[in-house]
């Protein structure tokens, strides 16, 4: 991936790397001198930076990298949105603004609840945390499955240090965010991939950053609610964006266009599983020809089309 | 990327302890958790290998963590006095233990648990003359995101209670016949703590579920922690002539949730919200 510098990108503050160079000599005292290797980000406008994270599920050779990270910054201060599937992960992004800026975090947002994007937190125990008003709930509810899955995926050296869930900044309806000469509007949406899920617009650059409401490449998946998404994904086509930055996927896509694939991927769904239920069909059939003609179209096919078929069939035989 | 030779050592070591420990050693603790479990639901009575006898069909792979469909069917010979189903590694492992009544068509069962972790589900049937056989079916935990809590409390709760069932179009009196009952209900583990109040939120599941057909007896249902959110039912029964299909279920909170369908033909296709 290459990686762009900005006009407002910011020269690294001597002291800030200083200190950060103490604080993780610090943290690594017991083990041995180490550094902490910055991750790679795109600039993908001014003052907008973004990392890519790999499309596949996390694993030895990904390290947990599985999902898009970003920064945005302002004149008094950095908003940090989603911070990567491991604490390793949210030390490499915190080295990252860092290198790029002398301003401080001051909020990390987290786009909803799955581990991919929330585990990084570890890193930013000194920033306030801002989320969906149900992202607390809902992540305490899966923290220790989400944890334990990590471990078995990654080892227990990956897992350490995941702290108890935090959201300091619960949002319901819309909350703006002053960075200092630079406002982001912040807007917690009804169940759709999650019952959590929230969104990111930087009004000065025309960037949404759409967390997992927006899959590109990496096979939508659906954690909440296909209906509700679709609903959501009608509403979200409305904001002024010219550009987006999707949960999985390139770094940036043009907005809105780039909601067309996942909107006829959960249309097909839906309208699939309805065939099954009329004809009084099982989940097990549901889940063996639902979306079948969907499966080239996607990475990661195999891994969620199942799951989503299976939520989807439990969500619409209630109609 | 290891550029320092002890961090290096010290993630080989982390490696080394977290790997998985060998199958071997799998199946022998999967064997000493049958035994506590045996131990545990069916005391000293002997349980003997069902054989094809019962069948389970479960998903090799969780698909969804919190929606695992279990199919087991039963030889029709097998008049089952009861069914258990019950999920190795989960915190409470019997999901269910169904007692079927006169008016039972057979005693295959159809439902959707939570799994919470890589386990063996199983069905041990208790025959008219008290044998206990069973089957088993290895579940595979569902990987990423998927895990086995409610997706939407909030609409959960708003819709708690409503019962929809489904019957086949044209029941035919006497001839066994294939129904469905969904109950919409969160089924809260009471395992989930709040980190906040320091509590745990309390548990509040379905705790039984009784169907019947005509007056008489379908099926009685114990349910637990393992049934899946909104607990739902595919059974075999026997319709009578002009008669109804009754659903009568009860929570842990004491609430008493209940529907009665006709079965005419096409009755219950639209069941309207309680």
């Amino acid at each position: 991936m290459t990686t762009s510098f900005g006009p407002d990108a910011g020269s690294t503050h001597p002291r800030a790397a200083l200190m950060t160079v103490a604080a993780a000599l610090c943290l690594l005292a017991a083990a041995g001198p180490s550094g902490v290797e910055p991750l790679a980000m795109t600039e993908v406008a001014p003052g907008v930076f973004v990392h890519q994270g790999a499309i596949a599920e996390p694993a030895p050779d990904n390290r947990g990298d599985t999902a898009n990270m970003g920064f945005i910054v302002g004149d008094s201060g950095v908003a940090v949105i989603d911070t990567g599937g491991t604490p390793e992960l949210g030390r490499r992004l915190r080295e990252a603004i860092a290198a790029r800026t002398d301003r401080e975090p001051v909020i990390v947002i987290n786009t909803h609840m799955h581990p991919d994007h929330v585990f990084g937190n570890a890193a930013f125990a000194d920033v306030p945390i801002a989320g969906h008003a149900n992202l607390r709930d809902a992540l305490a509810a899966r923290q220790d499955v989400y944890r334990q899955r990590l471990t078995d995926e990654l080892g227990a050296g990956a897992s350490a240090g995941i702290p108890r869930v935090r959201v300091d900044r619960p949002v319901a309806g819309e909350v703006r965010i002053d960075l200092g000469n630079r406002l982001l509007v912040l807007t917690a949406h009804p169940t759709a991939h999650t019952n959590n899920d929230l969104t990111v617009f930087d009004r000065k650059t025309g960037t949404l950053f759409a967390g997992d409401l927006l899959f590109i490449d990496h096979l939508p998946v659906v954690d909440g609610n296909a209906l509700g998404w679709l609903s959501v994904i009608d509403g979200l086509e409305r904001v002024p964006a010219i550009r987006a930055v999707p949960g999985h996927g390139p770094a940036m896509v043009d907005w809105p266009g780039a909601l067309d694939a996942e909107r006829r991927y959960l249309t097909v769904l839906v309208e699939g599983v309805r065939r099954v239920l009329t004809a009084g069909g099982s989940i097990q059939e549901a889940v063996a020809h639902v979306v079948e003609g969907e499966r080239d179209r996607w990475l990661l096919f195999d891994a969620y089309n199942p799951r989503n078929v299976t939520a989807t069939f439990a969500e619409l035989e209630w109609e | 990327m290891m550029r320092y030779p002890l961090m290096g050592l010290l993630a080989s070591l982390l490696i080394v302890l977290s790997t998985p420990a060998p199958a071997a050693t799998d199946a022998a603790e999967d064997a000493a958790r049958w035994d506590l479990l045996h131990d545990m639901y069916f005391k000293d009575r002997p349980v003997e290998e069902a054989g094809g006898r019962i069948r389970i069909d479960a998903p090799a792979r969780a698909h969804d963590a919190a929606l695992v469909p279990v199919r087991v069917e039963v030889e029709p010979s097998l008049r089952l006095k009861t069914l258990s189903l019950l999920v190795d590694k989960n915190p409470v492992p019997l999901a269910a233990t169904f007692h079927f009544g006169p008016a039972s068509g057979g005693g295959g069962i159809e439902t959707r648990i939570r799994v919470n972790e890589y386990t063996n589900v199983r069905a041990v049937g208790e025959t008219q003359d008290g044998r206990l056989l069973m089957t088993e079916a290895y579940v595979k935990a569902a990987g990423g995101c998927s895990a086995p809590a409610v997706k939407d409390p909030q609409e959960a709760m708003a819709r708690l209670g409503r019962i929809k069932v489904k019957l086949p179009e044209t029941p035919v009196a006497g001839v066994p016949a294939t129904a469905q009952v969904m109950i919409s209900h969160p089924n809260s583990s009471g395992l989930q703590f709040d980190q906040v109040s320091r509590t745990y939120i309390p548990a509040h599941y379905v705790r039984s579920i009784v169907v019947r057909s005509g007056g008489r007896t379908v099926l009685e249902a114990e349910t637990d922690i393992s049934i899946a959110e909104d607990p739902n039912l595919r059974f075999s029964f026997v319709p009578v002539e002009g008669g109804t299909l009754e659903v009568v279920a009860h929570d842990t909170k004491g609430a008493t949730f209940a529907q009665t369908v006709p079965l005419a033909a096409g009755a219950g296709k639209d069941e309207p919200a309680l």
